[in-house]
This record gives C-alpha cells, sequence and structure tokens, in this order.
C-alpha cells in the first residue's frame, strides 16, 4: 500500500512502488491532465508538485510520494482562477494543448519562489519542459502577466 | 464556465452517458445528431432551447485553432452570442467531407479556405430559419426581420432568442440559397477572437487520445521491429507472461502485442520479452552511405520537372557561376503526445477513439481489419497533442494495429506506443538532396538556375498515389522548386527518385520543409556571387511577384534591414510561397563558439483574407520554432539498420532559453483565403542560415547547422 494525498484528497493504493507517479496519478487515480511525454524527464508534461516542489513524474515512482501532498494541474485551480490560468487565458498560450499542464504546475513553482521573475529565471524555469506547437513566446508574456497580477493583487 | 458546463449537456444530449461516462472535456462522441431540445438545420450546427449554439467541426484540433476558426465562420453569418458558442467534432459522414479533397482530412494548411463558404453557408441558412420562425410569429414579413447577438428583432419591441425559436425552426425546410453578409458587416471575421478551447486545456479536463478511458479497458503496448522490414521469427513469453497484470501477449502484424490491465504493467512485461527476429533486408541500411548514394545520383540527369530555356548553354556562358548542395536529413513529427489509440470491438460493431486527422481513411482501414461494413464502424476524434501529418497516415498504421490488438484482447483496449516507438514508428519527413548550379552575367543578373532533388517520393506506393503523382515524379518532393518565382530566363529542375524501405510521409510544410531551404539559400549566393543585398537582389528578380515583393518588403522594413547589428550578428532574409500564402523571414543570428544563436525573428504573412489574426499570429510563432528546431537540432539517422535517436535528448526540440524573440506580420489583402498552419514554417531554415552566413561568411549546406560542416 502507498499512501500519500493527491489534491488536498487522501488516497490509499495497492500498487507496485516501483510504478512511476505519473501512471497512478493517471490510471489509477483517472487525473488525466498529467501527461506523458517522454517517460525520461526530458519534456516536462508530465510535470506536477510533491510538497511544492516540482517533480517529473514519469521518472519518479509513486514510492516517492508517501505521504506527501502531490497538487496536479487538476488541484491547481479547477475554476481557472489562478493567476497563471487567468495570464494563460488572456494570452491565448496553448495551442494543441497537450504540453500545457506541465507549463502551468512549472510556471506556479517559478513564481511562489520568484513572484517578480525576470527572463533568465524563466529560461532557467521552463527550459525542461518541452512545447512542440512553439508557444513559449506567450508563455514568457503570461508568467511576466500573472506576476503583475499577483503584485495588483497582493498589494490591495 | 458556462462553456464547460455547456459541454457537458451537449455530451450528454448526443449519447455519451449511453456509453456511461462522461467526457468533459471533449464533445467528440456525438452522433451529432439534434434531439427534442435543439433545432439543427444542418450537418454544422446545432441550437438548444438553453440558447446554445453548437458548431460541429470536421477538421481535426491539433492546435491549429479549428475548433475556433470554423465556430466564427458560422457564428458571423447566425449572428451568434459568441460566449454561447462551443464546438463538437463530427462523426464521420460524407456530409463532411473536405470540399477539395473529397474525403475527412486535416492537412495541407487547407481548413479555414475549404471551411469559408461550408461554415458561413450553414450560419446563414440557420440564420433564415430562426428569422422565418420568428417571423410566422410575430405575422411580419421576415424582410423586415432583424438578428443580432442570438435573437430576432422587429420593430423595437419585438425579440425572439434563438433558443425560444428552436421548435418552432425545426419544423421549417431549409432555405436553398442564402445571402451570406457584405465582409465590411462583420463582427467577428477578422477579429483576433480567443480560442474557445482555452479553458479545457488549463485545468486537465481536456481529453486527447491518451485520455480515453472506457469500463473494463485493457492497455497494450506493442515490441515493434528493431529495423523497417524486420519480422517476429519466434518469440518468449515465459517470464513476461507471469507478470502482474498481463492477459495475453500476441503476435499481431506489427510485432508483438503486450496486453495488460495498465501501461506500467504492460511495459515492463514488454522489456521482460525475448523476441527473435528475422531483420528483412534494411539490417545494413545506413544514412550516410545513403546519402553517398544521393550525391552519385545527382550527377547524372533526372526526371524533368520544368524546364525554361536553356540552363545549361547559359550557365556555360556566364560570367560568374556557382554550385551547391544542400542536404536535409529525415525527420521526425515528434508530436508531444505519443501516438495511441482505444478500440472498443464488438460482433457487429467497432469503435474507435483517437486523435485523427484522416477519418474517412482511418474508418475504412478499421472496418477492414475488424471485418465489419464502414457503417459499423465509429472513429471519434479526440484532441490531438499535435499532429503535423502524422496522424494522417494513408495505411492508418496507428489505428489498424489497434484492431488488431483489439480482436485478440476481447475487451476494450488502448494501446499506446512509448516516445521511443513512435521516434522510431517510421512516416518521416524524408532525407532530400538538392544539386543546384547557376550562373550570373557580367551585370550581376541571374541567367542560369538548375536544381536537380534526390529523396524518397511520400506518395508512391500510397493507396491513392495515382491521384497525386504527376508522370513519373512526385509534385510533393519538388514543390517549392518548380514554381521558383525568380525572373531567371533559364531554369530547370529535374527529380530523382530514392527507393528505399523507409516508411515516409507528410511532415509540416511537407516538400516545402527542404525546398525553401534549398531554393532560399541558393539565391543567397548568387546574390553574394552578384555582391548585391541579398534582399534588394531578391527583390529586383520578384518584380512581377507583387505578393512576394509584400511579404519580403514588410519583413525587411519591421526587421529594420538596413540598420546595423551588434559585431558578431547577422541578418538573413528568405521568401516563400506555400499553401496558398505568401511568407518572408528575416532572422538575426550570433556565433559564439561554433554555436549558433537565434536572437529575433521577423515574420510577414500574406494569407489573402484572414479569419482570425491572433490564431494566424500564433501559427506563425509556431511555425517559426518548427522551422527553427529543424534547422539547428533536429537530425535522424541509421546505423545498421537501426535508428540512433530515441527520444527528447537525441532529437531536440527548441526550448524556451533557445527561443528568439518573435514578431508577426499580416499583410491586409482581399486576395483568396490561403493557408497558415505550414506557409510559417519554410522561411526559418533559410533565413537562419543566410544569417549566419551575414554573421560569418560561412555558408550552410546542411541540415541541422553545424559550423564544423559551415563552408
Amino acid at each position: 500500500m502507498v499512501g500519500f494525498s493527491v489534491n488536498g484528497k487522501r488516497v490509499d493504493l495497492d500498487v507496485d512502488p516501483s510504478t512511476p507517479l505519473l501512471w497512478v496519478i493517471r490510471e489509477h487515480l483517472g487525473l488525466t491532465g498529467t501527461k506523458y511525454g517522454c517517460g525520461m524527464a526530458q519534456c516536462g508534461a508530465c510535470t506536477v508538485h510533491i510538497n511544492g516542489e516540482a517533480v517529473r513524474s514519469c521518472v519518479a515512482p509513486v514510492s516517492r510520494a508517501t505521504g506527501k501532498a502531490v497538487t496536479t494541474i487538476e488541484g491547481l485551480s479547477p475554476d481557472l482562477s489562478n493567476p497563471l490560468q487567468r495570464a494563460w487565458l488572456e494570452e491565448d498560450v496553448p495551442q494543441c494543448g497537450y504540453c500545457q499542464s506541465g507549463q502551468l504546475m512549472s510556471a506556479a513553482v517559478l513564481l511562489r519562489e520568484k513572484p517578480q521573475p525576470t527572463d533568465d529565471d524563466i529560461d532557467e524555469a521552463m527550459t525542461g519542459n518541452v512545447c512542440r506547437c512553439g508557444t513559449y513566446p506567450r508563455i514568457r508574456r503570461a508568467i511576466h502577466r500573472a506576476a503583475e497580477m499577483v503584485a495588483k493583487e497582493g498589494a490591495r | 464556465m458556462q462553456r464547460r458546463d455547456f459541454l457537458k449537456v451537449s455530451v450528454a444530449a448526443s449519447g455519451g452517458l449511453l456509453i456511461g461516462f462522461q467526457f468533459p472535456g471533449i464533445s467528440g462522441l456525438a452522433s451529432a445528431q439534434a434531439s427534442v431540445n435543439t433545432f439543427m438545420p444542418n450537418a454544422f450546427v446545432r441550437i438548444g432551447i438553453d440558447e446554445r449554439i453548437t458548431v460541429i467541426v470536421n477538421h481535426s484540433e491539433m492546435g491549429q485553432g479549428v475548433y475556433t476558426s470554423l465556430p466564427m465562420l458560422l457564428a458571423e453569418e447566425l449572428d451568434a452570442d459568441w460566449t454561447k458558442v462551443g464546438y463538437e467534432s463530427a462523426p464521420v459522414d460524407p456530409k463532411y467531407n473536405h470540399p477539395a479533397f473529397g474525403m475527412q482530412i486535416t492537412g495541407g494548411s487547407s481548413s479555414v479556405w475549404s471551411g469559408l463558404e461550408q461554415f458561413r453557408q450553414a450560419g446563414a441558412a440557420a440564420r433564415a430559419m430562426l428569422v422565418a420562425a420568428a417571423a410566422q410569429q410575430w405575422n411580419v414579413d421576415a424582410a423586415s426581420c432583424r438578428t443580432e447577438s442570438g435573437a430576432v428583432f422587429n420593430g423595437s419591441n419585438r425579440k425572439l432568442t434563438y433558443g425560444q425559436l428552436v421548435g418552432a425552426a425545426a419544423k421549417l425546410t431549409p432555405p436553398e440559397h442564402v445571402q451570406l453578409k457584405d465582409p465590411k458587416a462583420f463582427k467577428l471575421i477578422g477579429k483576433p477572437i480567443k480560442r474557445l478551447d482555452t479553458p479545457v486545456k488549463l485545468n486537465g479536463q481536456a481529453v486527447f487520445g491518451i485520455d480515453v478511458k472506457l469500463p473494463g479497458m485493457l492497455t497494450a503496448v506493442i515490441v515493434r521491429p528493431p529495423i523497417f522490414g524486420a519480422k517476429v521469427k519466434s518469440f518468449d513469453d515465459s517470464r513476461a507472461r507471469s507478470m502482474p497484470g498481463v492477459r495475453k501477449i500476441v503476435a499481431v502484424p506489427a510485432g508483438v502485442a503486450v496486453i495488460a490491465d495498465t501501461f506500467w504493467q504492460a511495459k515492463m512485461a514488454r522489456e521482460a520479452l525475448q523476441v527473435d527476429w528475422d531483420e528483412g533486408s534494411m539490417q545494413n541500411f545506413s544514412t550516410s552511405q545513403m546519402m553517398q548514394e544521393f550525391r552519385e545520383r545527382a550527377k547524372s540527369t533526372g526526371t524533368s520537372v520544368r524546364k525554361d530555356g536553356d540552363a545549361a548553354g547559359a550557365l556555360a556562358n556566364a560570367a560568374k557561376r556557382i554550385e551547391a548542395v544542400y542536404e536535409v536529413p529525415y525527420l521526425s513529427h515528434l508530436m508531444m503526445e505519443p501516438l495511441n489509440c482505444v478500440v472498443d470491438l464488438r460482433p457487429d460493431s467497432c469503435e474507435v477513439w483517437t486523435g485523427s486527422q484522416f477519418q474517412t481513411v482511418d474508418r475504412a482501414n478499421a472496418a477492414e481489419v475488424a471485418g465489419l461494413p464502414n457503417e459499423k464502424v465509429q472513429l471519434h476524434t479526440t484532441f490531438l497533442g499535435g499532429g503535423f501529418g502524422r496522424r494522417a497516415n494513408p495505411q492508418s498504421d496507428f489505428v489498424v494495429e489497434a484492431v488488431h490488438v483489439a480482436k485478440a484482447a476481447g475487451a476494450p483496449v488502448k494501446v499506446i506506443w512509448t516516445r521511443e516507438d513512435d521516434m522510431r514508428g517510421g512516416w518521416y519527413r524524408p532525407a532530400f538532396l538538392h544539386a543546384v548550379e547557376g550562373g550570373i552575367d557580367a551585370s550581376g543578373n541571374a541567367i542560369s538556375w538548375r536544381s536537380r532533388l534526390v529523396g524518397q517520393s511520400i506518395m508512391a506506393g500510397a493507396p491513392f498515389a495515382a491521384m497525386f503523382m504527376k508522370g513519373n515524379y512526385d509534385p510533393s518532393s519538388v514543390e517549392g522548386v518548380d514554381d521558383l518565382p525568380y525572373a531567371i530566363p533559364n531554369v530547370t529542375v529535374e527529380s530523382h527518385q530514392a527507393e528505399i524501405n523507409v516508411p515516409v510521409q507528410w511532415l509540416r510544410s511537407v516538400g516545402h520543409s527542404h525546398t525553401a531551404f534549398a531554393v532560399e539559400c541558393f539565391v543567397d549566393e548568387l546574390a553574394a556571387l552578384a555582391q548585391k543585398d541579398p534582399y534588394h537582389f531578391r527583390r529586383q528578380l520578384l518584380l512581377k511577384q507583387p505578393r512576394h515583393i509584400g511579404v519580403l518588403d514588410l519583413a525587411a522594413q519591421k526587421a529594420g534591414w538596413d540598420k546595423p547589428l551588434p559585431k558578431g550578428m547577422g541578418r538573413g532574409i528568405a521568401v516563400h510561397f506555400a499553401f496558398g500564402s505568401y511568407s518572408a523571414h528575416v532572422a538575426e543570428v550570433s556565433v559564439t563558439d561554433r554555436k549558433v544563436r537565434v536572437h529575433r525573428m521577423v515574420c510577414a504573412i500574406d494569407c489573402g483574407q484572414y479569419v482570425n489574426p491572433g490564431i494566424i499570429a500564433a501559427q506563425l510563432e509556431g511555425g517559426a520554432i518548427f522551422g527553427a528546431s529543424a534547422a539547428l537540432f533536429q537530425e535522424l539517422t541509421f546505423e545498421h539498420g537501426r535508428l540512433q535517436q530515441t527520444n527528447f535528448n537525441s532529437f531536440p526540440v527548441m526550448r524556451m532559453n533557445e527561443c528568439p524573440e518573435i514578431e508577426t506580420h499580416i499583410v491586409e489583402s482581399n486576395e483568396k483565403a490561403g493557408g497558415i498552419g505550414e506557409p510559417g514554417v519554410p522561411c526559418a531554415a533559410p533565413a537562419i542560415a543566410n544569417a549566419v552566413f551575414a554573421a560569418t561568411g560561412k555558408r550552410i549546406r546542411r541540415l541541422p547547422i553545424r559550423m564544423t560542416e559551415a563552408v
């Protein structure tokens, strides 16, 4: 048995502890917003948070989550109220959309750690997330925009 | 969050609940039929008593925005309230055929131009019926009614919403002729309307093929041939068979399928499976040897594609001449979502869920393997996690194999390709060689051009090759050089078709992905030979091509072509016509320690009349990055028949830290609408390569760019 929380809900699963967290999230928990892209931490499509840290779930055995809090894209903010999601909407970022869950989850950690990220900060935090459609310029703009929103709304 | 609620309703109304669960992010399970609470005047729109307007889209959404641009066309003529408009993917039916291609397909950058009339007509017809229904209720002349934002009005105080008119309008006969709007009255068309499919792509709700889940569904992976054409001799599953969750291990035409409860169990068992292969005729295949053979072949005359004047004679008399050989490798489409397909095969029915670009062909191929008539096979098009042409496979490889696996599984099954499977699976952009020679006269005028191409045909051997082949050459091999736009009096284009058992297919921008590189780099070489500025040299040769000049000037002007750059940087330009649109790029690069860095790309497009400039900008940005990725990083190579690249680490894609600043500019035009998904790709590589020359004085003649190979 492996026990942890996902998006605030406690789960206990009878699953081989070496199974990558990605497939447990997708197949056992039915949360398919987290994507498979490479299986070797090369593309970032599978990015989730474990205790707030961005993790490539395709190479993280589920045992790594034991007793911890996992957040997936479904837990970021289902009603799209997160500043990143709002900024993504305003910049009309996604094309095919497949990588965007991972992009958002990486960006969320960046914004928490660096509320006013520079372009270099964005490069550093986001370079592990591949987008084949080429939405990078919009992702960059959206991250800056989200940072502005947080700053404004925080000041209120 | 109205749209999401709406999607749930439309799924429920259209049969999604019949199989016992919901697909929140897509309503691709639709049977596209009206119910008692809806009015469906034609195949493309359904209006509900709840005011919801569902546009049924016959093209696949793979990122290019058709779930927004095509509904915009319909909603424009319908005078719909845009906040009530949603989308649904069409089932397979001849009424959803591509008007130009005669089957259901998404490709050739054609969705918007081919849908312009279709979707506007459908919207206008629906509007006419709603107006007629309202006029009847009010007992007034329909001509005295007007429509706006989802309602019919008469005089100053009579209003009926479209939802209120559903019942009455459904009793009317659709009109035979409708009047389309004057473009001056457009409220949506031409505006940067935000995409309808963004919300579901930000919270995990969008359903891609890989996300489909059916009750009792199993998951399979396939041990695939290590070499193209290799066949299974025997396999030993004694260890794999008894591993957890494994249900069945069975030989299928694609290899050996491992069917298990979950993907990870199937993958683990696959690793424990021993397969003995008959390696076949490709076991010694190497791309370096192949390119050597291409170089030899380019020395002989090929099949004539174009012959203006006497290129050889003019070359002999040229004041200066130059020859160059350009080479490009095999490329993988590398969609972010690896291939996958879900099949529920029953004795008298077959349902398929996948991200298809080629519904008519995929359904027919699935039906053949299932042993069922076409109409017993339903194909549900999910969101596509990228397509780039790979999901329009003439043999429906990823669908057909899943039906074979479903036959063995005896339960609904999802076949998932690992990234490595996907990359090794073939159907690449073919490698090509262009041997080009040209000459200028004493005044620096280009007088002779000869292009000789060597490469595989993507059409030869395809089931419908006859439709596409021109005599004994494949037009898609030479597109973009056969219509060389420059005013050069003597032009020869020849094609050599290589026969190699590596499966090849269209990849975003198809032949233009290599012809623009060779043509636009060679024009640059001729300009240097004539000691002229590459922009002005092109311009002089394009005086009779106003739309080429339009984009060339726009890109040059916006880039500040004449403004000096810091030392060590260079600026390159390219212009190209493809898929009905004219495109030009200016790239700015620096080269440090033999490493090329692209700093800025300025893209101009003339795609004629356009629908959504926001989506066009996104496609140009993405096209530039797609082209730049190929130019800078990507190459598939084979040794001993085995592909040497397996994943993103060996076949890289441009990443955030490598991405240049990109600007996009649209030429205002009343010309016929052209494409936008592909035309933004071809100019990227030559603009970058020419910029490298400007920065370093070194020519790039092979992709991906390696400064060690520059000449």
